[in-house]
């Protein structure tokens, strides 16, 4: 087939615009790499890494509490994810029995909350009441259930075939049972999608650590002990910059700059790594909800 | 009462249904208990915003105020600064909706399918990193021992002072490009999705009466994807008064303050910096109203226009 010229121009641009978008995404990140393992500088400093060395790498494992923000990183993450996951999927489960009992009302008490909030400071002082200040439960119990989750299950489960769970329940199995043994198994790419979700959110989360666990640096997670550094950094920078004279004490109590690089690397790692794999389950569950919506 | 026409058996059958029936409440039950606890008992926070509240004092021992807190709100001129700021971001979000259904046709004229799905995975890249990692991006490119000024040294060129980030004048239009950095890609995902349900034959039936590929993508693909690019902007105005905190919150200094300081943020402030717990929760109370109202409103729209509610 004949290409015309314009048609030509246009997919020229076309390439162009989508390589300079993937490189606008993908640089940023691939420069805060190079930084952090290099040592040297030189004409290929913005691309590739010069004199590479882990020194960074084995500052920053050595510092106080990483560890500590790591582990707690990763447990709310998995906790989180896995008891988000079952209490989601039994939730939607139980919405799809027409013969609930106030099943209606009961889903729209769960749906009313996508929409409406008691706000900042209620929310605080009820968590204080409940005594989940300072406490590691604040990041796991209240995001538990999510109405958006559940309408995603319950989406999914609905468009099944009844036929399976039926021929179960002839067969005398309970409840839970029909759950475990056959919803679970049927439901894995739903699950595969949540759990993604899920522990992206929790991955990412910092601002209940902001909010609740602030003062308790057993608590600290990766995200908000980045977040701690990067704003010393800048109150510090700019207090230089505001006074005349070059303070060398303010200078020494900043993080070096390699170092938030590193952490940077650190905390954002397991997203990069994990993404790409996940990336159809992403777009399966835009997909239902926007049957949904 | 039927029921006691029913022969024996039968009526114990259905007793035993409607047990199963009820057990299935139960189950639901320690859920739904949560969702109570943690998303409506701080709704009876709401009654704070009546009070002159002291914190660590029992609610009732504090004086009774009335509307006094959401006359103060009304009457501000810090209300005007962030509700403006607020509704200058969500209208700059709003004009931007487009954008991704551009990306999606766009994308979809690409040829090659692997650097179609190259794209579409790496731009979608930072949708999944947390606004922490954008903040220190931002601070590793703009901040004075940034990129920028690197590659500025590196051409013998003076370092700039004050980056963007500390820029006041800039912080609209830099912190809109970010929020398009970070969401353009994840956001076409739902139109890329449509368009690869649109019906083949439209396109064979076009072609075959003469159109090229411009016409059809400006007479099928686009007219295809308006349903939900209408849902999508009714949801966008619904959240009008919703911009979001973190992103806010983490670029706020005291350079750009007054300009980045949306509602949410406000909030915080007054609230957990300030200790105006009966102040915050008016706001918060505010905000949650004019949310409701925002969201009926669309939601009656979209009836109108579709048929069908978008909630």
């Amino acid at each position: 087939m004949k290409v015309s010229v314009s048609r030509r121009v246009f997919l020229g641009f076309n390439y162009l615009f989508f390589g300079l978008f993937i490189l606008l995404c993908v640089y940023p990140i691939w420069y805060i790499f190079i930084s952090s393992i290099s040592s040297g500088s030189g004409v290929g400093q913005f691309f590739i890494p010069i004199n590479p060395t882990l020194s960074n790498y084995s500052k920053v494992f050595k510092l106080e509490g990483m560890g500590v923000a790591f582990r707690n990183s990763l447990v709310r993450t998995l906790l989180g994810t896995a008891l988000t996951v079952l209490a989601c999927m039994f939730l939607g489960f139980l919405f799809t029995k027409q013969e609930m009992p106030l099943r209606k009302p009961l889903y729209r008490i769960l749906i009313v909350t996508m929409y409406v909030s008691g706000g900042l400071i209620p929310t605080y002082l009820v968590y204080r009441s409940y005594g989940m200040l300072n406490s590691f439960s604040v990041y796991i119990l209240p995001t538990i259930v999510q109405a958006y989750y559940v309408i995603l299950i319950k989406t999914f489960l609905e468009q099944l075939p009844p036929s399976i769970e039926e021929a179960a329940k002839i067969d005398g199995a309970g409840t839970f049972r029909i759950f475990l043994r056959i919803i679970l198994p049927m439901a894995q790419p739903i699950i595969a999608t949540i759990a993604v979700y899920a522990a992206v959110g929790q991955w990412n989360a910092w601002f209940d650590n902001h909010i609740y666990t602030f003062n308790r640096p057993e608590l600290t997670t990766l995200q908000y002990k980045l977040y701690t550094y990067l704003k010393e950094a800048e109150i510090l920078t700019q207090q230089l910059k505001m006074s005349s004279e070059l303070d060398t004490g303010l200078m020494e109590a900043l993080t070096p700059r390699g170092v938030r690089m590193t952490v940077t690397v650190i905390t954002v790692l397991p997203v990069l790594f994990v993404y790409p794999f996940l990336q159809r389950y992403f777009v399966k569950g835009i997909m239902i909800g926007s049957v949904k919506g | 009462m039927q029921v006691t026409n029913v022969k024996p058996a039968m009526q114990g059958r259905t007793r035993s249904r409607e047990k199963k029936a009820w057990s299935l409440f139960f189950m639901a039950l320690p859920l739904m208990a949560l969702v109570v606890l943690f998303r409506y008992i701080p709704l009876f926070g709401w009654v704070l915003s009546l009070f002159e509240y002291k914190p660590g004092t029992p609610l009732f021992k504090n004086t009774y105020v009335g509307l006094k807190y959401f006359q103060m709100f009304f009457t501000s001129k810090d209300t005007i600064r962030v509700l403006v700021n607020t509704f200058v971001f969500s209208g700059i979000s709003f004009c931007a909706l487009i954008l991704p259904l551009l990306m999606a046709v766009l994308l979809n004229e690409i040829g090659s399918a692997r650097f179609r799905k190259l794209s579409q995975t790496m731009t979608t890249l930072p949708h999944f990193i947390s606004w922490i990692i954008v903040y220190s991006i931002a601070f590793n490119v703009f901040g004075s021992e940034g990129l920028i000024n690197q590659v500025r040294a590196f051409f013998g060129a003076k370092a700039s002072q004050l980056g963007v980030l500390n820029d006041m004048d800039s912080v609209y239009w830099f912190q809109s490009l970010l929020t398009i950095w970070k969401t353009l890609g994840w956001n076409a995902i739902i139109y890329i999705a449509a368009i690869t349900g649109i019906d083949q034959q439209l396109y064979e039936a076009a072609t075959v009466d003469g159109a090229g590929k411009f016409r059809c993508a400006l007479h099928i693909t686009i007219p295809s994807l308006m349903p939900t690019f209408i849902v999508l902007m009714l949801l966008c105005v619904s959240n009008f008064i919703n911009v979001g905190m973190e992103q806010y919150y983490v670029f706020k200094n005291t350079f750009v303050y007054d300009r980045i300081e949306v509602l949410d943020v406000y909030t915080y402030r007054v609230g957990l910096q300030l200790y105006d717990y009966s102040y915050a929760t008016a706001i918060g109370i505010f905000k949650s109203t004019i949310s409701v109202i925002m969201l009926f409103i669309a939601n009656t729209v979209a009836k109108l226009v579709r048929g069908q509610g978008i909630v």
